[in-house]
């Protein structure tokens, strides 16, 4: 590695462009920051060697180059950008109305929004969010992270280290804000020195040169932030492992006691009962939303709740044998306010509202006006039995069970498998007899094949209850997400509410120079030497900058 | 009176006391003083900036007793606290910066917003269940006052541009500025057109057809465009000039054309009487500003409001949706656009620190960011209803 030595005697490594100790222009490297064309120098990085802006030839050195170039990073943020805002356009697919007439993405993006849709849906955009490039992009994003503050702390690191207090004179006049001073006594430089102290600045004092600096930390801000970002990366990935992050769900009926999925078996839960709460309008205190209420032309939902036991299975001997389960939780869930046990969290996330339990029917003669019962029988509506025997000798046997019907282009049909709308289609066998008779029946419907049925049946009761529907999530990773966060968040306020601020004093004959530099919020700085310069008859700075556009 | 009018009267107060402060900051450009000295008019401007911000803080104060909730929870608490916010970030920006014809603009942005909130059904609301949490408070209002921060690099950004884009000739610049400028003042349109019918009490009825229903909605302006296949039931009302096609709501249509027109008229009437276009005429009283002061009050801006942003529009929206949704992202259209503005203002901090984006290009940025801001609470809430559909 060929090291420059500098006329103050530091050594410098290859591709430095300020030298580390005296900041004094290197020569033959201006280039690499452009401050060959220009009076400032760039002070991004102290002028220090950067190693994506010096090696440039094998492979490994283009690549470097390539994602530590802040306008690559740019240029990835804005694509994401630009994707992202792609997705919204339509909706994804897991936001495709429940009510939509086919909620298959193949059709729904198509009938719903024309060609566009189906050009939206060809292109992956459905999906976008969980789509290869889409991950691709946000993992160059991580890469470029990574090396991006690899290439630029450590130099930056060492140089602010090695910094002396002493500086070249062309470093100074080359900075953008920069004054000098014919005649300066020694008193007004104490002056000077005394207030800067008062200011909270580190005074560095080499043979009366001297070095202010105060907020050195805030220049760490960056690197911290962007190691919050790769720990939420990382932890975004971790998410694929079904034993850090677990999402199922489940549906459980009031009454109903089921296995919770995704724990082995090893916790059950009971429903005891759901409850939905609209907001009450003859309530005193709903006085106030009477309004709302009334132009929303339909009740506001006030309160979810689902009131549930928590079972853990005891490991029982007999492999095979009912688990003997001991309760371990009695509480309520309600939106906002999940149930937490061993790892796992339930979330109320959905509902059911008068699902059918149980049906009773009669068997009567169909012109009995009275329409007396020779016999009744009860069907449980989620697992009805093949045939009922009646007390007196009827037996009705299923042929034929919709438990959510719908008729579909004249064909009876079930819409899901949850009795919503149930209707049958029994035969019933009188007592002593093979003559069996057809019967269709529902909720509003009585239909016999023939219409020359003896007898009919009818529907004497049923019962209702109501589901709930629970999010299962174990989620390990969640840790891991704040602990980024939190650490994206102390680097960013770091780095954009403290300002790395550095005054330079340069005695010359008589006089002095005075230069400044700070990372940002020049105006703050101005302000401060101002104040430390206020007694005295030393030059207030110059701005040097040249303002593009 | 009770809580609800107090309330309603206060942020009526806070509108007029912040319109009578924009007057004085007018008056500052004729202050012979230099800048950043206080001259009376100033002192004046920010006094009552501040009055009128606490009489909005007496709003909100008064509406969260009223309610029983911190009034953040539709869209005209959102957008009106959004306007709040913005007036405190100019209060905070100007005891750091000094400078006066930050308010001139930045009041009428904030009193636009307001204005503009108004316009939405103002009755409190219950709230449904997935909104009773703290973090609703702790969301919205963080969210409030990190793009009321952000408006402010906007409100900086737009008088650089005013003062320094050249208007006498026809260029992207100049062009697109105006552009802007037009949009301010679709706004100005909407509201006033708005209010215009409201005190008329214009109503229209129309019952339409959707899949095997027949709806009915109510226009409260009069209908340019008529719900497809639809069918007017009051009397005296104007017939639609013609039908939406299915796919859109005919009556946001309808409002979006009625702000076209009147802000274009408008806008229109502006250039006939001077002759100019609205840019050239205010630019002469700018002169005072200084260039790269407004440049580093735009960007200062984004500093502060940043982090502030991130904390609120993406941290604690995650919090809340974890407790609330179980899944702290979930890719809706509100988040999705959140997520792009925290990128977009990434992008330009990242832009900031090369060479080449200070100036004009960075007040650009900043315009757009604040384009996407406002995106994110009327066009998504307009067209891509999601989870966030009430704010
Ligand atoms: C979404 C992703 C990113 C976010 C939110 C982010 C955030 C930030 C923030 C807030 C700063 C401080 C800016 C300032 O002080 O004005 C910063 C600085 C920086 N970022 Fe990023 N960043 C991201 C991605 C990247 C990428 C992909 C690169 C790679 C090229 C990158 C390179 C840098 C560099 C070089 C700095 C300046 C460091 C310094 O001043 O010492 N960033 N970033």
């Amino acid at each position: 590695m060929k090291k420059i030595k500098c006329e103050c005697g530091h050594i410098n490594p290859e591709g430095t462009v300020l030298c580390e100790a005296c900041g004094k222009p290197i020569e033959e490297n201006q280039h690499i920051e452009g401050n060959d064309k220009r009076k400032l120098l760039n002070m991004r990085y102290d002028g220090t060697a950067r190693r994506s802006l010096t090696y440039n030839r094998s492979i490994v050195d283009k690549i470097w180059s390539f994602f530590s170039s802040v306008k690559v990073g740019i240029w990835l943020i804005v694509i994401t950008l630009i994707a992202s805002a792609i997705g919204t356009i339509f909706p994804q697919e897991m936001y495709i109305p429940a009510e939509a007439p086919s909620r298959d993405p193949a059709i729904f993006y198509e009938a719903e929004y024309g060609i566009f849709g189906k050009i939206y849906y060809q292109l992956g955009f459905h999906n976008l969010f969980s789509s290869w490039w889409y991950m691709i992009l946000i993992a160059l994003i991580g890469i470029s992270l990574v090396i991006c503050s690899l290439d630029r702390f450590v130099p930056l690191y060492k140089a602010l280290k090695k910094q002396k207090a002493k500086r070249h004179e062309t470093f100074l006049s080359r900075q953008r804000l920069f004054s000098e001073t014919k005649q300066v006594s020694e008193e007004e430089k104490q002056k000077v020195v005394e207030a800067l102290k008062k200011q909270r600045y580190n005074i560095q004092n080499e043979n009366g040169h001297i070095l202010a600096e105060k907020g050195r930390f805030s220049r760490w801000g960056p690197y911290v932030n962007h190691i919050g970002l790769i720990i939420i990366l990382l932890a975004a990935l971790l998410r694929f492992t079904p034993f850090l992050y677990l999402d199922e769900y489940v549906w459980v009926r009031e009454g109903e006691e089921k296995v919770i999925p995704g724990t082995d078996g090893e916790f059950y839960i009971k429903n005891k009962a759901f409850t939905l709460d609209t907001y009450d309008i003859d309530d005193v205190e709903n006085e106030r939303f009477k309004e709302a209420i009334k132009k929303e032309g339909e009740p506001i939902a006030e309160n979810y709740e689902s009131d549930v036991v928590i079972y853990q299975a005891e490991k029982s001997a007999v492999t095979g044998a009912e688990p003997e389960l001991k309760k371990i939780i009695e509480d309520n869930i309600t939106v906002n306010n999940p149930l937490k046990f061993s790892g796992f969290t339930l979330y109320q996330a959905g509902y059911q509202l008068n699902e059918f339990k149980t049906m009773s029917f009669n068997v009567h003669e169909k012109n009995d006006p009275e329409e007396k019962a020779l016999g009744t029988f009860t069907i449980d509506l989620m697992s009805p039995e093949r045939e009922y025997k009646l007390d007196n000798g009827f037996r009705v046997k299923v042929e034929n069970y919709y438990p959510d019907y719908y008729l579909d282009n004249g064909e009876p049909r079930s819409e899901s498998k949850y009795p919503r709308n149930p209707a049958f289609v029994l035969w019933v066998y009188p007592p002593g007899s093979e003559e069996r008779e057809l019967s269709f029946i529902g909720i509003g419907k009585n239909i016999e094949s023939q219409g020359e049925n003896k007898y009919k049946i009818g529907i004497e009761d049923f019962e209702m209850r109501d589901v709930s529907g629970l999010t299962v999530r174990r989620d390990y990773t969640l840790p891991l997400f704040i602990v980024g966060a939190a650490i994206f968040m102390i680097g960013v306020i770091q780095g954009m509410y403290w300002y790395h601020r550095r005054i330079w004093i340069h005695p010359k004959g008589d006089g002095l120079l005075l230069a400044a530099h700070t990372n940002k919020n020049w105006f703050g700085i101005k302000k401060d030497i101002e104040k430390v310069i206020s007694d005295t008859e030393i030059n207030m700075v110059v701005d040097q900058q040249e303002l593009e556009d | 009176m009770d809580w609800i009018s107090i309330s309603s009267f206060m942020l009526y107060t806070a509108f007029i006391i912040y319109l009578i402060a924009t007057f004085f900051f007018g008056a500052t450009i004729k202050d012979k003083n230099k800048e950043h000295k206080k001259g009376i008019a100033g002192t004046i401007g920010i006094t009552l900036t501040i009055i009128g911000f606490l009489a909005q803080m007496g709003y909100f104060i008064a509406r969260w007793i009223a309610s029983g909730h911190a009034p953040v929870s539709n869209q005209f608490e959102f957008v009106t606290s959004f306007g709040m916010t913005m007036v405190l970030a100019f209060i905070i920006i100007y005891f750091i910066y000094r400078l006066s014809i930050l308010g001139l603009f930045a009041l009428p942005v904030a009193m636009l917003l307001i204005a503009y909130a108004s316009m939405f059904p103002t009755d409190i609301a219950p709230l449904v269940p997935s909104l009773q949490s703290h973090w609703l408070y702790i969301h919205v209002t963080t969210v409030a006052l990190g793009i009321g921060i952000l408006g402010i690099s906007f409100v900086a950004g737009l008088i650089y541009l005013i003062r320094e884009v050249d208007q006498s000739v026809r260029n992207a610049n100049s062009i697109w500025l105006e552009i802007v400028i037009y949009t301010l003042f679709l706004f100005i349109g909407y509201i006033v057109i708005t209010t215009a019918f409201s005190i008329t009490d214009y109503h229209a009825e129309f019952e339409y057809p959707s899949d095997n229903n027949v709806l009915t909605v109510e226009y409260r302006l009069p209908a340019i465009t008529g719900p497809n296949e639809g069918n007017l039931l009051s009397e005296g009302a104007m017939q639609p000039w013609f039908e939406s096609p299915s796919w859109v709501d005919a009556k946001k249509l309808n409002t979006v054309i009625w702000s076209f027109f009147s802000g274009s008229i408008i806008y229109g009437l502006i250039r006939l009487i001077f002759r100019k276009r609205f840019g050239a005429v205010v630019q002469p009283f700018l002169k005072k500003a200084k260039p790269d002061l407004l440049d580093e009050i735009s960007y200062r801006a984004v500093a502060i409001g940043f982090p502030v942003f991130t904390l609120g529009g993406l941290i604690f929206a995650a919090i809340w949706a974890q407790i609330a949704w179980d899944r702290f992202w979930g890719w809706d259209p509100k988040e999705v656009w959140a997520l792009v503005t925290w990128f977009f203002y990434a992008a330009f901090l990242h832009l900031r620190l090369s060479r080449g984006w200070h100036g004009k290009k960075s007040a650009w940025l900043t315009v757009g960011g604040f384009a996407i801001i406002m995106f994110n609470i009327i066009a998504v809430n307009l067209i891509l209803a999601g989870l966030h559909s009430y704010a």
